[in-house]
């Protein structure tokens, strides 16, 4: 395994419009993500949470900054250095507040596809698929379709699918927002055993306060601003 | 993994009720290609099937499928003189429309040169050919008269002795054979009193000339039947059928023939032309334009519907290009689903024109060169109506998927 941080975003800067219709969503955003590590990401709405989210997913680039992933720099400004989708492909994992599962695929099915485009065989992708629900608790409902699966079983195949191809770096936006505590509890303990056991770096963006203490550390975002909270396991809402 | 197939699979009753609308299109187009192609067999059975190497018609004339074609009867004997010619025989026929039952009765009268020709190459599904010189005759099945059945045509009954499949005339109507001298009988059938009434005519004219004030028995073969007037020129027929010899040269014969002022010549390729360019061609070219319009038509009915599929699958297309899925997985799971309801509606159309064809009123006859040039143009418009749909995916953007 790479010893490169997951991934580092340097100086980013994003401005949308321009002259008097000229919006600044994010000034000048930098942080780094260690392999192994996650992050809660937390602020108020449009306080350029989701933007830094799509830059460093590399769907959304910014007007200038760099973002390197697993050492690799992938985006310098809007240029792209890499073929993104490729990069997402090999590097990333998604997992967001639905669990965007496509409705016409099983459980299994929805965890194969995202090895399949990574080029990996038919019947390898799908032993693998098993493997990561049975990791994940949900192989029991690996023929099912997205519509018989609760929502907590739902995100858990989905955050499956994301760790199909072993990424770099995962980015969670807000996944417990759908879930109740009990199980939002669980996804982002899930989350948090991903980090550590796999060594992949996790951003998770996040409202919910009741679970800031899984976080390896916690970034505060306000006008394009990231500031880094300092122990935050020893705030009252971390303990 | 093929997505189009699972996205079928689970979206069943949906893809089943538009591949079915896509069918009944297709059934369409179909049917038109059928529709011109049993035109053309229809319209050249009897030519075809009628087995004469020649045609002799009237002069300067197109022959009986073109226009009015009037030669006397007897020149089949001249025509039996000419070296190459194995038989000559008249051919006559017209059209009649009776009452029957309450119902109208249209067929195409047909004259068989009896006793040479008795129907034998007739193909007959029941019954015989017939047997004697008058008041019998094989009908086609579409006309509806079964064996045994006795109908009154002009003076006299005929009874149905025979019956054919298939066998229409250019109009779709049916055919009914009878000996040339009962088809003419029926074609030249006129009421008592105007027979009278022409008799008496005649008489008049007759008296009104010296000859016939100075010979009496001009006035009374002015009064009694037509044949037995010598002046009067025996009965006129369409048309000469001419077979020839084994081992005739076909060009010989037709240049003596040709040499004959009073008639034309035609070879049975060349009638059939006749009959094709000059019957055939307008519904030829209006079957096709309505067929292309038809195929325009389904381009864009399968281009709407694989376009609504697609928006259905926004943000799940969103999903695959986020994940990184390449364009081709996309591209194939749009393409495949519109290949898909292309070829089942053809299939759909195919397995229902079996049913839908044969109870047409007239012939719809589906070739196999037919059916395999529409499965190229369901292929071509299937490709066609899946860019616009593709069009659309291409534009997708893997963000969708957060805003979603």
């Amino acid at each position: 395994m790479s010893t490169a941080p997951a991934i580092v975003v340097e100086h980013l800067r994003k401005v949308y419009g321009s002259g008097r219709t000229e919006v600044v969503a994010i000034s000048d955003a930098s942080l780094e993500i260690a392999r192994g590590e996650i992050v809660g990401m937390l602020g108020p709405s449009g306080s350029g949470k989701s933007t830094i989210l799509t830059a460093m997913a590399l769907i959304n680039p910014p007007t200038s900054g760099r973002v390197t992933i697993n050492g690799e720099p992938a985006l310098e400004g809007p240029r792209a250095l890499v073929d993104l989708r490729a990069f997402r492909r090999k590097h990333l994992g998604f997992v967001f507040q639905k669990a965007n599962l496509i409705p016409f695929l099983t459980a299994l099915e929805n965890v194969q596809i995202a090895l399949e485009v990574n080029d990996v065989a038919p019947r390898a992708a799908r032993k693998r698929a098993f493997e990561l629900l049975g990791y994940l608790g949900v192989e029991a409902r690996a023929k099912n379709l997205p519509t018989a699966l609760s929502g907590g079983e739902q995100q858990r195949v989905a955050v499956a699918r994301a760790l199909a191809n072993d990424p770099t770096f995962i980015l969670a936006d807000e996944p417990t927002a759908a879930l109740d505590s009990t199980l939002g509890r669980q996804v982002m303990e899930l989350f948090a055993r991903i980090a550590h056991e796999r060594g992949a770096g996790v951003l998770v963006v996040t409202h919910d306060h009741r679970t800031l203490d899984v976080f390896d550390r916690i970034l505060d975002v306000e006008d394009g601003m990231i500031q880094e909270r300092k122990d935050h396991r020893d705030s009252p809402a971390g303990r | 993994m093929n997505l189009a197939i699972r996205d079928i699979r689970h979206n069943t009753g949906r893809f089943a009720f538009t591949t079915v609308g896509i069918g009944m299109l297709l059934m369409i187009v179909m049917g038109m290609g059928g529709i011109y192609r049993g035109l053309i067999h229809e319209a050249t059975l009897l030519v075809d099937r009628v087995g004469a190497d020649l045609w002799i018609v009237q002069g300067r004339t197109r022959g009986p499928f073109a226009e009015i074609s009037r030669i006397p009867g007897n020149l089949e004997d001249r025509a039996r003189a000419v070296p190459g010619v194995a038989e000559a025989r008249r051919f006559v026929s017209h059209m009649i429309q009776r009452e029957r039952e309450g119902r109208p009765l249209r067929m195409v009268v047909q004259g068989l040169s009896w006793p040479e020709d008795r129907g034998d190459w007739v193909p007959l599904v029941a019954g015989r050919s017939l047997r004697q010189g008058h008041y019998e005759m094989i009908a086609d099945d579409s006309l509806d008269l079964p064996l045994g059945t006795k109908i009154a045509l002009g003076k006299n009954q005929y009874e149905v002795v025979g019956i054919t499949r298939g066998m229409v005339g250019t109009g779709g109507d049916g055919l009914a054979f009878f000996t040339v001298g009962d088809a003419m009988a029926i074609q030249f059938d006129q009421p008592g009193e105007a027979i009278r009434l022409e008799r008496a005519a005649r008489r008049a004219r007759v008296e009104a000339v010296d000859i016939g004030r100075q010979q009496p028995l001009f006035l009374e073969r002015a009064v009694g039947l037509s044949s037995g007037i010598p002046a009067f020129a025996t009965p006129q027929v369409s048309a000469v059928l001419v077979s020839l010899a084994p081992g005739a040269d076909p060009e010989a014969v037709r240049r003596t023939f040709e040499t004959w002022p009073d008639i034309t010549v035609y070879s049975t390729e060349e009638q059939k032309n006749l009959l094709l360019s000059g019957m055939v061609d307008k519904a030829r070219r209006q079957l096709g334009l309505f067929r292309g319009l038809l195929i325009v038509i389904s381009t864009i009915i399968i281009a709407l519907i694989v376009y609504t599929l697609t928006l259905d699958k926004v943000r799940d297309i969103a999903l695959l290009k986020l994940i990184g899925s390449r364009n081709p997985v996309i591209i194939g799971l749009i393409l495949q689903q519109a290949l898909f309801m292309g070829f089942a509606g053809y299939g759909i159309a195919w397995w229902g024109g079996q049913y839908a064809f044969p109870r047409f009123p007239r012939l719809v006859l589906i070739s196999s060169s037919d059916l395999a040039s529409l499965a190229v143009i369901v292929v071509v418009i299937s490709i066609l109506a899946s860019f616009l749909g593709i069009w659309k995916a291409m534009r997708i953007e893997p963000n969708t998927v957060l805003a979603a």
